[in-house]
């Protein structure tokens, strides 16, 4: 064979509809069945992964985003599941996105929980032996969280729209949100903080000592929240 | 460990419940490999659960094995980890490629038949078989093209492959009917001319009926139906070549309640039986 490879030219030509087809091949219709695969089922897991993102703009919306963002961003691994991780930024650059200004935070709520799933498993310390601890000790250690614990933070009431879309869900107010999501078991749980909570649970996350976030904020809420989260994993 | 020469299904989440409950003629399930590369999570600790009840067989879908291109050895990595963890009785892969310089198609791709693809794709299996120190399988792929640049046939191919590299092959029986009808050709002839004594598996699947520009037959290997009747009659030819095998059903697209997939594992297990009955005689 001379020039370009096999290959490189069946790969092109799935990946640019309006190439013409590989040298020797004559049905289009033949070859449509690779292209569809390929449009299609990449189409699917991020529709699949990003469920609200997909409801929030329609069927024939999304389709137009999923098939610019596989041309801006085709998968470079095996593991589908990666896919979607520069999806959120994306969408944040699509213009014809630009009428929905929460869509991108949605979308990385969607790549959080998705991210958590999947993320290592970790035994939680039981809330017994952190009740247990002398104020003093208590004060000066720092936590270790879960794998599987995200923080967001978006000036659009993402979560409630997000619930919005979860069976039974209300419509959502007005406002930024703060979001915590923990795996206590194998579903991700989002919840929303208060913005003094949320300073405070940042601080804990990146490492500084449960005093020092007293100090920024209430840290009852944020306690009562790591631990039905099952998200504190150790102390030192 | 082998896996045993009854039904599998092919695994997916929303049947967990009804397989752990009532698992009828299944004996052994099947997973694909690229299911179970996260850190942690619901995936890893039902596998480890269905581990300890059926045997296993992991199927690869990423590695590329038909590339042109070296394999991805950090993938390589991520299904040696796979296998290390959970013991699988065997692993399988396809004759077909999905990368390419470094996109991933998501799709098993059709590769040309010809020394050179023959020579690399050698090389690649026996990649595998080192890292993963054992044996693997590889299966016959479907086809919607006939390829020019294709010197050989398939199943020479194929032969020459095991006889390059030790490994078994994988023969999946809808792929066979998908592919023979789409290339105009016999798959009875196919089954009949497959090195039977190198089969290590057999996969059964649905298809979908479309048409070429032509109004020719185009058949979709879509694993979103039931298996075809003509499926089903090659298999008892291939079993009465072949003789029993384990026999799996892969249904990955619109997926049907359990009842209904296990009702198809029942299928195949009456079609071992009279196999092995057959065979006695």
């Amino acid at each position: 064979m001379t020039g370009r490879s096999f290959q490189a030219d069946f790969a092109r030509a799935l990946r640019e509809p309006d190439r013409p087809l590989p040298d020797g091949l004559t049905d289009s219709r033949r070859f449509a069945v690779y292209r569809n695969t390929h449009a299609v089922t990449l189409a699917e897991a991020l529709a699949q992964g990003f469920p609200v993102v997909a409801a929030l703009v329609g069927a024939e919306f999304f389709a137009a985003l999923a098939g610019a963002y596989r041309m801006a961003h085709p998968p470079r691994s095996p593991l589908l599941r990666l896919y979607g991780r520069a999806f959120p930024d994306f969408i944040a650059g699509f213009p014809p996105a630009a009428a929905l200004p929460f869509l991108a935070d949605v979308a990385r709520l969607e790549w959080a929980l998705l991210d958590s799933a999947e993320a290592a498993d970790a035994p939680a310390l039981p809330p017994a032996s952190l009740a247990a601890l002398p104020p003093d000790r208590l004060y000066a250690a720092r936590l270790t969280l879960a794998p599987a614990v995200r923080l967001l933070s978006s000036a659009h009431p993402v979560l409630s729209i997000w619930r919005a879309h979860q069976p039974g869900g209300a419509a959502p107010g007005p406002g930024a949100e703060r979001i915590l999501i923990t795996r206590p078991a194998f579903d991700p749980v989002p919840v929303a903080l208060s913005e003094a909570s949320f300073a405070a649970l940042r601080m804990l996350a990146s490492g500084a000592t449960v005093g020092e976030a007293a100090r920024h904020g209430d840290l009852t809420e944020v306690f009562t929240l790591l631990l039905d989260g099952g998200a504190i994993t150790g102390l030192s | 460990m082998v896996l045993p020469h009854r039904p599998g299904v092919g695994f997916k989440p929303q049947h967990y419940a009804g397989l752990t409950g009532d698992p009828g003629p299944v004996e052994w399930v099947e997973v694909h490999a690229e299911n179970y590369m996260g850190d942690g999570g619901r995936a890893l600790a039902q596998l480890a659960s269905l581990r300890d009840r059926f045997a296993l067989s992991v199927h690869g879908v990423g590695l590329s094995i038909g590339g042109e291109g070296r394999l991805d050895g950090d993938h390589l990595s991520r299904v040696r980890r796979v296998c290390e963890r959970f013991e699988p009785a065997s692993f399988s892969e396809h004759l077909a490629w999905s990368t390419h310089e470094g996109v991933y198609f998501n799709d098993l791709l059709p590769l040309p038949y010809r020394e050179d693809t023959l020579a690399r794709t050698a090389a690649h299996v026996q990649e595998v078989q080192e890292a993963l120190a054992r044996p693997i399988l590889i299966e016959n792929p479907s086809v919607y093209v006939t390829l020019p640049a294709s010197e050989m046939d398939e199943i020479d191919f194929l032969t020459e492959l095991a006889a390059r590299t030790g490994c078994g092959l994988l023969l999946d029986v809808n792929n066979v009917l998908v592919s023979a009808t789409n290339r105009q050709t016999d798959p009875l002839d196919y089954i009949d001319r497959f090195p039977h004594a190198l089969v290590g598996e057999i996969h059964l699947g649905g298809h979908a009926v479309d048409a070429d520009e032509r109004g020719a037959p185009l058949l979709i290997d879509d694993h979103a139906h039931p298996v075809a009747p003509q499926v089903w009659a090659l298999l008892d030819r291939t079993l009465a070549l072949a003789g029993p095998q384990p026999v799996l059903i892969e249904w990955d697209n619109d997926l049907p309640d359990w009842p209904t997939l296990r009702a198809e594992a029942a299928r195949a297990g009456a079609a071992l039986d009279r196999a092995a009955l057959d065979a006695l005689r």
